[in-house]
Order: C-alpha cells, then sequence, then structure tokens
C-alpha cells in the first residue's frame, strides 16, 4: 500500500516544484514584459487607471522618436567603447594570465594583488581620473572611456584567464612545443581552443561591465560620446518623465546584452575542461 | 638518427639539486631506458635533453650538435608523454598530422605518413574519431603516432605505460619494442617501472639522487650489480638481503648468519674475499637462486638448505614461498607444485655462485 502512494506523493511535490518555478520565473520576467509593454504604448495608455496588460494596437513612435533624434548613437557609443575596451582587456589580460600561470611572473602574490585593483571602489578614483583626463584631454571622447574600462575589466580578466590556463595540462604546450610550435603559436593554436569556453564567458562579463557602467561614462563625457545609460538619464524631467522614450532606450540597451548573451550561452555553461584528455 | 651525450649535466629546482653531474651516452639506434625510483631525476634528465627544461651546467649533444641553446622545437626531437598529450579538440588524424603541420610539410607528404603511421599501429580505423572517444591503449597509439610520423632523430618516452592497466601495458610495450626495431631511431625512455626497463631497454641507465648508479645491458646490471641500490632495484620480487658475517681462513669462505647457521661459499667466491674476515656483509639471495633440492648430488656451489614455508603466492607458472634464512623473511620463487601448504618443510638448494654480497656501510657490491 505505501509502495503505492509513493508515486502520488512524488508527483505532488513535482507539481510543487514546478508551480514555485512558475511563480518566480513570472516575478523576474514581468519587469521585462512590463519594459516591452510601455515601448509599445501611447502616453495616455502609459498612464492608463487601472494599467493596460496589452496597449491597445502595437505602435512603434517611441523607438521612432530616438531614431528621429538621433538618440539612438548612444546605444552605438556603448557598442563601440564596451566592444572595443572588453576586446582589449581579453587580448592583453590573456597574456597577463598565462605569463602569471605559466612562468609565475611576479611570484605568487601578484595575480591576488592585480584582483584587488578591482575591488577598488569606482567613485573613489572618479574624480581624479576626471582630472587626469582633463588634464590630458581625454574627456569627452572614445578613447578615455575605452581606457578606463580596459583599466578596470584588466584585473578580472586575468584573475578568471589565469584559472582557466591553469587547468589546461602542462603537457599539451610542452608537446606542442617539440612538435615545433614556438610560444605564440603555444598560446593561439593550443591554449585559446582549449581556454574557450572561459574567454567567452569572460568576455561577456568585461562587456557587461562596460555596457551598464553608469558613474564614469556620466563624468567623463559630456556631449560627444554619451553611452546609452547616460542617455536614459536625460529622460528623466524635473516636471515628467517620459516613459515611453525610457522604455523604448531601455529595450534597445538590453538586445545587444540579450544577444551576446543567447550566442555565448552555450560557452557559458560549458566547463572549459569538457573534452580535456587526462589519464 | 643520432646519438645523444650528456657531460656533467646539472639541473637545479631552487635548493634541490635535481640532477648531479650525469654523464651518458646513448648510441645512435640504442634504446636506453632512465629508470629509478620516483624523484630520483630520470623525467628531469629527459625533460633537459627535450629543451622543456634549461641544464643548469653541462652540455647535451644530440647528432653531434651541442643542443643547451636550442629551443625544443629546434631539436628535431619527438616526445611521447604520460598522460598523451593529445589534443581533444583535434581528431586523430589532425592529432597525428599535427607536428608535421605545424612545421609546414606538404599536404600529400602528411597524408602519407599519416597512413604509413597509422598503418603500422593499427588505428587506420580511429582516424576521424576524437580523443575522447579512444580508449587508454588507443590514445597511446595515437600519441605514438603523433611521435612517428615527425622522422625525428630521438624519440623521448616519459614514463608513457604508466597510466595503462597491466595487460595493456604489457600488450604495449610489446608495440614499442617492435617499434624500435622496425624504425631503429634512437630512443630514451623513461620508467620507474623495472619489468619495462628490463624489457625494453639495449641498455638501462639506473639513476639514484640525480646520479647515475649504474648503467650496462639488462641482463649486466641484474647478475652483476655493483651496489645493493642496484641489485635491491631490479627484479621482482626483490633480491633478499640477509645480514651476516664473513668468515674466512685458508681459502675458504663462508657467510655465518647472525641468528645462527651459515653457508660456505664457492671458491671462486671466497678467492675475492680474502682478508674480509670478519667483516659484516648483507647477503643478497635473489628469490630464483632458490630451487627445490632433487635429492641427488648438488653441482659445485650449490648448497642445501631446510626451512618451512611461511607465505605460499602461486602465481600459476611459479609459487612465491617465504622462508626464514638467518633470521630474516626471504622469497623464494619454486616452481608451481614445489610447495603445497603453510608450515611444510621443505629442502632448497641455494646457488651461491650467483648470490651477492653487500657491504652495508658504503652499500657496494664487494663480491
Amino acid at each position: 500500500m505505501r509502495v503505492g502512494k509513493l508515486p502520488a506523493r512524488k508527483a505532488r511535490i513535482l507539481a510543487l516544484r514546478y508551480l514555485g518555478a512558475g511563480v518566480v520565473t513570472l516575478l523576474f520576467l514581468f519587469p521585462v514584459y512590463w519594459l516591452f509593454m510601455i515601448s509599445f504604448k501611447t502616453p495616455d495608455e502609459i498612464y492608463h487607471v487601472p494599467p493596460l496588460w496589452i496597449p491597445g494596437q502595437i505602435q512603434f513612435s517611441n523607438y521612432y522618436v530616438l531614431f528621429k533624434d538621433g538618440d539612438v548613437l548612444a546605444i552605438l557609443n556603448s557598442l563601440i567603447v564596451a566592444g572595443a575596451s572588453s576586446g582589449i582587456a581579453i587580448v592583453l589580460g590573456t597574456l597577463c594570465a598565462y605569463s602569471l600561470a605559466r612562468f609565475g611572473t611576479g611570484g605568487e602574490n601578484l595575480a591576488m594583488w592585480i584582483i584587488s585593483q578591482r575591488m577598488i571602489p569606482p567613485i573613489a578614483v572618479v574624480f581624479p581620473i576626471f582630472l587626469i583626463y582633463v588634464y590630458f584631454g581625454l574627456v569627452d571622447g572614445y578613447f578615455g572611456l575605452i581606457l578606463i574600462y580596459t583599466a578596470f575589466n584588466l584585473p578580472y580578466v586575468i584573475w578568471m584567464m589565469r584559472g582557466y590556463i591553469v587547468d589546461v595540462p602542462l603537457e599539451l604546450e610542452e608537446s606542442a612545443l617539440v612538435d615545433g610550435l614556438n610560444r605564440w603559436e603555444v598560446i593561439w593554436k593550443i591554449v585559446f581552443p582549449m581556454v574557450r569556453a572561459g574567454l567567452m564567458a569572460t568576455s561577456v562579463f568585461t562587456f557587461v561591465f562596460a555596457w551598464n557602467d553608469f558613474l564614469f561614462a556620466l563624468v567623463l563625457t559630456r556631449t560627444e560620446v554619451i553611452t546609452f545609460p547616460v542617455m536614459l538619464t536625460h529622460y528623466f524631467g524635473g516636471q515628467s518623465n517620459f516613459w515611453g522614450k525610457i522604455a523604448a532606450m531601455s529595450v534597445l540597451g538590453t538586445l545587444p546584452i540579450f544577444v551576446a548573451v543567447s550566442v555565448m550561452q552555450r560557452y557559458l555553461v560549458r566547463g572549459i575542461s569538457l573534452g580535456a584528455v587526462k589519464g | 638518427m643520432a646519438d645523444v651525450k650528456l657531460s656533467g649535466v646539472h639541473k637545479y629546482y631552487g635548493n634541490v639539486h635535481a640532477v648531479r653531474g650525469v654523464d651518458l651516452t646513448v648510441a645512435d639506434g640504442e634504446f636506453a631506458v632512465l629508470v629509478g625510483p620516483s624523484g630520483c631525476g630520470k623525467s628531469t634528465l629527459l625533460r633537459t635533453i627535450a629543451g622543456l627544461e634549461d641544464p643548469d651546467g653541462g652540455a647535451i649533444t644530440i647528432g653531434g650538435a651541442v643542443v643547451n641553446d636550442l629551443r625544443p622545437r629546434e631539436r628535431n626531437i619527438a616526445m611521447v608523454f604520460q598522460n598523451y598529450a593529445l589534443y581533444p579538440y583535434l581528431t586523430v588524424n589532425e592529432n597525428i598530422a599535427f607536428g608535421l603541420r605545424a612545421r609546414k610539410a606538404p599536404e600529400i607528404e602528411i597524408r602519407k605518413r599519416v597512413s604509413e603511421a597509422a598503418d603500422m599501429l593499427g588505428i587506420g580505423n580511429l582516424l576521424q574519431r576524437y580523443p575522447r572517444q579512444l580508449s587508454g591503449g588507443q590514445r597511446q597509439r595515437v600519441a605514438i603516432g603523433r611521435a612517428i610520423v615527425r622522422k625525428a632523430d630521438l624519440f623521448l618516452f616519459d614514463e608513457p605505460l604508466s597510466n595503462l592497466d597491466a595487460q595493456l601495458r604489457d600488450e604495449m610495450r610489446t608495440e614499442i619494442k617492435r617499434l624500435h626495431h622496425e624504425i631503429t631511431t634512437t630512443m630514451i625512455y623513461v620508467t620507474h617501472d623495472q619489468v619495462e626497463a628490463m624489457t625494453l631497454a639495449d641498455r638501462i641507465v639506473l639513476l639514484r639522487d640525480g646520479k647515475i648508479e649504474q648503467q650496462g645491458a639488462p641482463l649486466e646490471l641484474f647478475e652483476q650489480p655493483r651496489t645493493g641500490f642496484v641489485a635491491g632495484f631490479l627484479g621482482s620480487p626483490s633480491i633478499n638481503l640477509v645480514p651476516a658475517t664473513l668468515k674466512t681462513s685458508g681459502g675458504c669462505a663462508a657467510v655465518v648468519f647472525q641468528s645462527g647457521g651459515a653457508l660456505t661459499l664457492p671458491s671462486a667466491r671466497a678467492k675475492l674475499l680474502t682478508g674480509a674476515d670478519g667483516q659484516e656483509v648483507l647477503v643478497g639471495i635473489r628469490p630464483q637462486h632458490f630451487s627445490r633440492a632433487g635429492g641427488g648430488p648438488l653441482r659445485d656451489g650449490v648448497v642445501s638448505y631446510s626451512a618451512v614455508a611461511d607465505l605460499i603466492q602461486p602465481t600459476g607458472t611459479r609459487t612465491f614461498t617465504t622462508i626464514k634464512i638467518g633470521g630474516v623473511d626471504a622469497v623464494a620463487e619454486l616452481q608451481a607444485h614445489d610447495v603445497s601448504s603453510h608450515g611444510e618443510r621443505i629442502d632448497l638448494a641455494i646457488d651461491l655462485n650467483r648470490v651477492v654480497l653487500i657491504d652495508p656501510a658504503s652499500g657496494l657490491v664487494i663480491a
């Protein structure tokens, strides 16, 4: 009798689990849903009481305004700044990480010292950096932002990539050195493919950091290189907030991250040692 | 093809003196096996020859040219590693061709050599698989294939069989031996397994604490060890070392065990021991030097010894029996049915022509 009851009990537990998962998923997805809905609403619909779950008709006027006024260039600026800074940080950081992992550069403590740089609160350094940027004429340009994001991402990349590289069996590299590759070729042909998943995951995180940064972009830019988070703040007014534009801009700002994470997902979830041949 | 010469090679890791002035010559086409216990410096020495470690002193010559300052890829060597070192994201075919592609060999040549190597190693049907789809033995075959396609001057093997199970290890050992007969390239092989060393080597180089303890043909080291360490390292089961005192008088010599009892040494041995009366020695008797006494007359130098069988370990073809001799446990290797039960009294013959006498103070073999 007891054996017969077990499946029913298991089924109840399973149903409860699904219910819990469903509730949590709805809770997390609701803000995203609401954001998309607002971006398609007219001002009347946005302020409608009670709130409208679905707009009367999908209309793109909020997006149209962003394109017409050129505000959408902020997305392009963010793409350039985040893309370039994370690319540079990944290349430089991986080389540094290789040096730390394989040649023991800087002894045992350098890696820890490097990651400690990442722990500095940005607000503590943003004004000294602003003064330096003013002195060197770097304010309100791509180069200045790319430089600061690269500097802030490098410790993270070095720390993460060092861990991934240490996991690559040394024999693979030594075998390649004997087989005829030089050190640069070993890094390119052996280490990079072996740490590809880690490299992709780290790239996504560095890109997201630069993409989401508000503080540096706010302080170090004026009118020329406004990034997407700073542009958003322009729609919050003293008298009123332009919710339609805020929502449309937020959707546009979310899409690149959504695409990046979707494309990289299989690397993000895959461990780097998958497929490695060990004893 | 090339000979290899090491002169006074040293290697330090911090304060650890891993290789201590090794002089070694491996002739063209020779199969040399570096063997020794863990930490004796054998792998370090091999890696130094490969160029993966820089020597801290001495010279390494391959094919007449000093290679100390050459990078690994400039030494024209091929190396097989313990963990196979196969690239997991490349197929077997691409793994084997890797070294040739790295050296920009023509595609036609690459295809020809990969196919030859695959045929030689019986892995022709695995070429499109990935390493993770292969068994341990197949992976090691691929690793060997990757080395042989290179047609290098020198092959280095760093404990290539230690990850394989016993049966596969026997199989691969035969394979490597056959391979050496076919391609006759100079090979240097590192192992801690003395059976591998004995069966594969033209010459065994036995290392201890970063120095060469003794080198020579396998049977030479086995039968004429220069030190107690060599005698103890080679042979399975290990040599029995029984403490005793030498008694010599008038051209005769005997070993007197501290727990009582004595064995008279053959006259040829006794001649070497004049003036050694009263010296403490370790009598090294290999398990194979025991046999069941048949009751007939014994050969010169063979003495009878009566013992009680303690532990009995049949292996099928032979039976290892633990007995007491000179107060210590010793293993005698007898024929399968020579002894049947624990506590059985057996009459043994010991071939004293082949035992070694070791000075316990210096560790040197004195006769």
